[in-house]
């Protein structure tokens, strides 16, 4: 079967900025994949082109073998996403939320699908709560909720656990990661926690400067490279990203 | 049949924000009900002051509901696509399966159903309260509604696409659009009336023929039925045109990046 996500040669410049330098990457099924680096690094302008509301200035993205840019809409509906910085819409509940996006994405049995996710994540008792009122830990569930509505074959994550608690974020972790053992989609994760990055992803980029660095398992790649531990080796390629050049990629 | 769910969720997230808000309910017939009574009591009042004879009431209260419910289609379009805006739901709402013509479907299709709302209410106020009778105008009342209804479409559209290019805080710039028209319009005077140079704007305006129109067949005359056909030609081109200005608008946002990173301050 082929992955879920390639992107090859992919670039973003905005002027003379260059935000993405040619990445090129695959995201397997089954497969959980960290995309690491310092802020400005280039992963969320990356994630922003898998979604298509950033248009690359050249390369190619394909998701389960389609061509984003040729096959948009075809592409998307197997694709979905939580962030941080994109909670769902505060004037509506969490149940109108879902059945609106559930349309969007063109679910079947919506009903019984929105039940199962507000089962699964919690939800219940907050099911016609407007979004704006509920606590960050919640909405970031409704929002994964909503990441998982037309189960996805391509599931991107930016900073998924930012604003949870320990407790609350090892339990959203464990749900991702039973998702993906038990189905066939494939998840692009960015996190700054390398604890977490440690625990949930089979494989890790590190991303400086719009290019990908190093790549490998977050549990050996630190040794590989002299480093104790993965946070040890994200400062390194934060603060020194020259001496790792060429090193991995 | 997807496209059709996807147009469907637009219009329901707006049937939403409706049912939870009294605050969104209430404009739709507040505004123009205290219009038609403010108007409705100033033709009552020019009707007994004035020796000519000329009855107000079709004149200048059709021609407020005629333009009420252009200025609603046009607020109704604009204030539907401001939900997201006001959401920060941009993202969300424009990285999934949704196309263009799919979500500006939904908007029409939202500012539709709240213009009936407010159509409805201004009609049986001006005929109840003031006896205004659309038997005056005919069939033609509705060949009227249809060419607003178009051009009000095209400029929601329009106003939709420069808050996108210009940033949220540019809202205000699309708001008194209906109000800078008017005076082009001819809305409450013949057109004849302006000068040459504005008489110019008002041909390449199509609520100018309805208003023209409205009132040649209050006079006792007939409307010519190429010139509403002509106006209604010209708000299909201007739909078009302004579709294509969003659909560009948004590729420019897409190419730098702004739909990811959409607020006040950084379109401009």
């Amino acid at each position: 079967m082929s992955d879920v996500l390639s992107v090859t040669e992919l670039r973003k410049e905005y002027g003379d900025t260059v935000a993405v330098d040619g990445v090129s990457f695959e995201v397997g099924r089954n497969e959980i994949v960290g995309l690491l680096g310092p802020n400005g690094a280039g992963k969320t302008t990356t994630i922003n082109m898998i979604l298509g509301v950033v248009q690359p200035s050249s390369g190619g993205i394909r998701i389960e073998g389609m061509d984003l840019a040729a096959h948009r809409s075809q592409a998307l509906e197997r694709t979905n996403f939580a962030a941080v910085y994109s909670p769902l819409p505060g004037n509506l509940t969490v149940f109108q939320n879902l059945r609106i996006f559930g349309l969007i994405y063109g679910v079947d049995d919506l009903p019984k699908r929105i039940e199962e996710l507000l089962e699964q994540f919690d939800l219940k008792p907050f099911r016609d709560v407007k979004c704006g009122v509920l606590s960050s830990g919640e909405q970031t569930r409704a929002a994964l909720a909503k990441a998982m509505l037309n189960r996805p074959h391509l599931l991107l994550l930016d900073e998924p656990t930012a604003s949870l608690d320990p407790s609350v974020a090892r339990d959203i972790r464990s749900r991702i990661r039973t998702y993906v053992t038990q189905g066939t989609g494939g998840v692009l994760w960015t996190s700054h926690n390398m604890y977490e990055v440690q625990d949930v992803c089979d494989r890790v980029l590190f991303v400086s400067h719009g290019k990908i660095l190093l790549q490998g398992n977050p549990k050996t790649l630190p040794g590989e490279h002299g480093k104790a531990t993965l946070e040890e080796l994200f400062i390194t390629v934060a603060q020194q990203p020259l001496t790792l050049e060429g090193a991995g990629a | 049949m997807k496209g059709l769910r996807r147009v469907a969720a637009i219009v329901l997230r707006h049937f939403y924000l409706l049912r939870g808000s009294p605050a969104r309910l209430l404009p739709l017939f507040a505004w123009v009900a205290v219009d038609i009574l403010l108007w409705g009591f100033i033709t009552r009042y020019l009707n007994t002051v004035t020796t000519s004879g000329l009855n107000f009431v079709p004149t200048l209260l059709g021609a407020v509901l005629l333009w009420d419910f252009f200025t609603r289609i046009m607020h109704g379009v604009a204030a539907a696509f401001f939900e997201d805006v006001w959401a920060r739901n941009f993202l969300n709402i424009f990285a999934t399966p949704l196309s263009i013509s799919q979500y500006l479907s939904g908007l029409v299709i939202t500012s539709i159903a709240t213009s009936l709302i407010g159509l409805i209410v201004m009609l049986v106020l001006a005929t109840t309260v003031f006896g205004l009778s659309f038997l005056t105008y005919g069939l033609m009342f509705f060949p009227f509604l249809l060419v607003l209804f178009l051009f009000g479409i095209s400029l929601g559209i329009f106003g939709c696409a420069l808050v996108l290019r210009l940033g949220p805080a540019s809202e205000w710039l699309v708001w008194p659009v209906p109000a800078l028209l008017s005076p082009f319009a001819g809305v409450f005077y013949p057109l004849s009336t302006l000068p040459l140079w504005m008489q110019w704007i008002s041909s390449l305006l199509p609520p100018s023929y309805v208003f023209e129109g409205m009132r040649r067949i209050v006079a006792g005359g007939a409307v010519s039925g190429s010139s509403l056909a002509g106006a209604a030609a010209l708000a299909v081109v201007y739909i078009f045109l302004a579709c294509r200005y969003f659909a560009s608008v948004y590729h420019h946002a897409q190419r730098t990046g702004l739909i990811a990173r959409y607020s006040a301050e950084t379109l401009s």
